[in-house]
Order: C-alpha cells, then structure tokens, then sequence
C-alpha cells in the first residue's frame, strides 16, 4: 500500500475526481454541492503526482457525477479525470470537458453586470483561441479569461 | 424575407448585414416620407432608469409622429425600483400596459434581463457601457447618407475608446463592412482587446495611433467621442489627457472632400464650434437621424413592414 493509498482511502461505489489542479478541490466540493451529501467524501490535497507535481482529489462515496456535473469540474481543473467506481472496481474512466454554455456556476466578474443584482441565473458561452478559453457572459456581453473568474454560485 | 415582428433589439451583435441594411432602409423611406398614422393606437412603454435627454426624446417623439401614444418615466425615483422592486417585477408589469418598451438603465445586460420579463418587444436604449443599438444604426445611416455607401471606408474613431459604447457597437457593426479602422486615443483609453479580437477575426485593417493630425487626410468619416470626466477615479489622470484632442476648422485643411464629422453627443471641447460652419460637420445631422431610426425599429419590431 502506497502512503497515498493509506491517506484517502478506497471507496466501494461511487466517483474518485482524480488529477484536480493543487489547491482547486474545495472550490469544486462546493460547485458540486458536496458538503449536503449526505454519504462519505474524501479529499486530497496536495498529492504528489508524477505527472502534474501536486494535485488534488476527491472521492465520493455512493454518487456518481453526471455528465454535466463533471463539465463543472472542467472549469475549475481542465485536466481532471473522473473515475466511476463499483464494487471497488474502476468502471468508467474519462477526461473532463469544459462544455460550450455554463449556467448558474460562474458569478460575472463584471461589477455592473445586471446578473450581479437581480436574482437570477448566469449563463456564459465558452470561446476558445487557440489554446485560451474565455466566457463570454450572455447579459452584460464582456468577455473574461478563467483567471478572471473569481465566484462561483454555490 | 426578413422578420423583426416582436424581437427585442438588444444589441448590433445579433443582427446580420442584410438585416442591418433593411433597419436603415426603411429609416431611409421615413426620412423622406413621413407615416403619421402607422402607428395610430400603440403605446410606448419608455423606461429610463438613467438620466437621457437626445435619447428619450428621441424614442418618444418618434412614437408620436407615428401616431402612437407614450407612458413611462425618466428618473427611477418615481417608480418601485426605489421600494426595492427587481427590474424583472417592474418590467413585467409595465409590458403589461404597452406593446413596445424602449429602456435605458446603468447595469449591463439590463435590457436582456428585461427581455426575458416582457413579451412585448424591448429596444435597449442604453445598459451601462455595454450596448447602445439604436445610436448605432443612426450612425450607420448618417455614414450611408453622406458617403452614399457602407462598404470599404476609412473611419478614424477619436478619443475615449475604452468606455465609450457608442464606439464598440459601430465598431462590430462596421466588421461586416470591410471598413479601415484608425483607433485614436490616449493610451490608458485606447479601444479594448475583445473588439480589436473581433476585428481580427472579420479581417478588418486597424491601427492604434496617438496622434490625431496625422490621421486626418486619410479617412472618410471621422468619429470623435467625448473623454467621460465621471469615468476616472483619479481627477489628475482626467486633467492629462481631457484636452488630448480639440479638432478646429483650421485642422481640417487638407481632409478628403467627402469627410463627415461625427460625434454622438453631447460633446465637450473635443470640436470646436468653428467647426459646425464647415461642410465636414454633420453631427447635428446625426442625431436627428436618431428620430428616423427609432421609427424605423418601432414599426419593424410592432410588424408594420
């Protein structure tokens, strides 16, 4: 058993976000609105990884993520991957994709943005150049990098 | 065959080049042919959550040499916005009473946010720095008139480029027109990344310069902006450049005989009053475009053509 191992320990069914940016899993254990399940969740942080020199990771017991909750990931770790998990077995495994319209999750950045004052839903489409993703909002119309994004609804 | 029947006019972005050029001729046949009843019978809600003069009176009187009929209110203090009430509530309500709201409002994506509210059609008269459609169509039609077309121009914009809303929407109006854009400005207020992305992306030719004079003989239609005193936090930084450009008469010798002048009002010192006496000057003239262009919307999104 590797020190990791013995640090988050194994789940029998449910999801393992694997390879999460260092420093971003409570970010998305509140996107994900995980802290109102009512089974166990299992963080990592800072792990050491061969491939991204730190990371984090969480394990969910008893859920596994849909779809679009996964795309919610995306956002906050582009590079996660996401692990389903039955009877301790790994039975789906797959990379997070940043989708083409987020709803609610993203705050507008934009101090004037009518989003910012209204109770209401935010919408932004993704536009990619090249390799840098930006959201664009649907209501005030700027456009902002990822960095730019600092809140997101939880 | 092209439909405006109940769609809200939010911003230049979502209307194509052929739909643009549909809104400007039937301005045009307005212009010259004046339908004081076309609208006998409507009612314009008209909404200004911010301080307008040009603009408002512009969108009322327009209703009313048509024939149609105005409610609404020029300051917020009035209305249950000051008790609290969303914009969503007061919007729903107020599409309730009339059959075309045209708005104004300081936040940005108000006017979307009212169009989800109302199933009356909106025409976004202004929200904060973001969109300002009907000023921009009425700049398309005074650079139409004066150049008898829109195509492959020259157009210098001067001055606040940063803030200025009137300027990002010709901007991305004028990417469907093969235009050759000068952008002149301080540097602290040049034109932002996301528009010139945006003319990178329509391969339109632009430059930034600083200076003004050397840029004059070049263009077709010289747009000059006001530089906003209210956008600076610091008024040391607004006193450096507030006189960075003052375009006299004495400047425009040299210029292309079919330069136009235009400003969207109200201006500062940016022209001088010398310059309303000369052929170039034709900002008055814009603004009262302004008339024919709301016109045109009112009767287009209310199925009259």
């Amino acid at each position: 058993m590797t020190p990791q191992e013995l640090l988050v320990s194994a789940i029998k069914d449910g999801t393992v976000i694997d390879h999460i940016t260092a420093g971003r899993a409570l970010k998305i254990i509140r996107v994900l609105r995980l802290p109102d399940h009512k089974k166990v969740v299992t963080v990592g942080l800072n792990l050491p990884s061969r491939a991204m020199g730190h990371k984090d990771l969480i394990k969910v017991e008893g859920r596994e993520l849909t779809p679009e909750e996964a795309n919610e990931v995306a956002l906050l770790a582009p590079e996660a991957s996401i692990n389903i998990i039955k009877n301790y077995k790994v039975t789906k495994k797959f990379k997070v994709q940043i989708p083409q319209t987020i709803e609610r999750v993203v705050v507008c950045p934009n101090p004037k943005c009518i989003t910012n004052f209204e109770r209401m839903t935010t919408l932004f489409s993704v536009k990619r150049y090249g390799t840098v993703i930006k959201l664009s909002c649907k209501y005030c119309e700027k456009i902002f990098e990822q960095e730019e994004i600092k809140d997101y609804n939880l | 065959m092209l439909t405006f029947k109940n769609r809200d006019i939010l911003s230049i972005k979502e209307f194509t080049k052929e739909e643009i050029l549909h809104v400007l001729k039937v301005a045009s046949a307005l212009k010259k042919k004046p339908q004081p009843k076309l609208l006998d019978g409507y009612v314009l809600g008209s909404c200004f959550f911010e301080p307008s003069t040009r603009t408002r009176l512009s969108f009322e009187t327009a209703m009313q040499r048509l024939g149609g009929k105005v409610i609404g209110f020029a300051d917020p203090n009035v209305t249950s916005t000051k008790k609290g009430e969303t914009l969503y509530d007061s919007i729903k309500i107020i599409s309730q009473y009339a059959d075309v709201i045209a708005m104004r409002h300081p936040l940005e994506g108000a006017a979307r946010r009212a169009a989800e509210a109302s199933e009356k059609p909106i025409i976004n008269g202004g929200d904060g720095a973001n969109q300002h459609p009907s000023q921009t169509f009425l700049d398309l039609l005074s650079i139409q008139e004066t150049q008898k077309k829109l195509e492959n121009l020259s157009i210098a914009f001067v001055g606040d480029l940063k803030y200025g809303r009137t300027v990002h929407s010709l901007a991305q109006a004028l990417c469907h027109f093969n235009s050759r854009v000068y952008c002149v400005a301080p540097e602290m207020l040049q034109m932002p990344e996301y528009i010139l992305d945006e003319f990178k992306l329509s391969r339109i030719k632009f430059s930034l310069h600083s200076e003004l004079e050397p840029i004059l003989p070049k263009v077709d239609i010289l747009y000059m902006t006001r530089i906003q005193a209210e956008r600076f936090g610091d008024p040391a930084e607004y006193e450096k450049v507030k006189n960075a450009y003052v375009l006299t008469a004495a400047m425009l010798k040299g210029v292309k005989s079919n330069l136009k002048i235009l400003h969207p009002l109200p201006r500062v010192n940016e022209v001088a009053p010398d310059v309303d006496a000369t052929p170039y000057a034709y900002y008055f003239q814009e603004a009262e475009n302004g008339l024919y262009v709301r016109e045109a919307l009112f009767g287009l999104v209310l199925g009259k053509f």
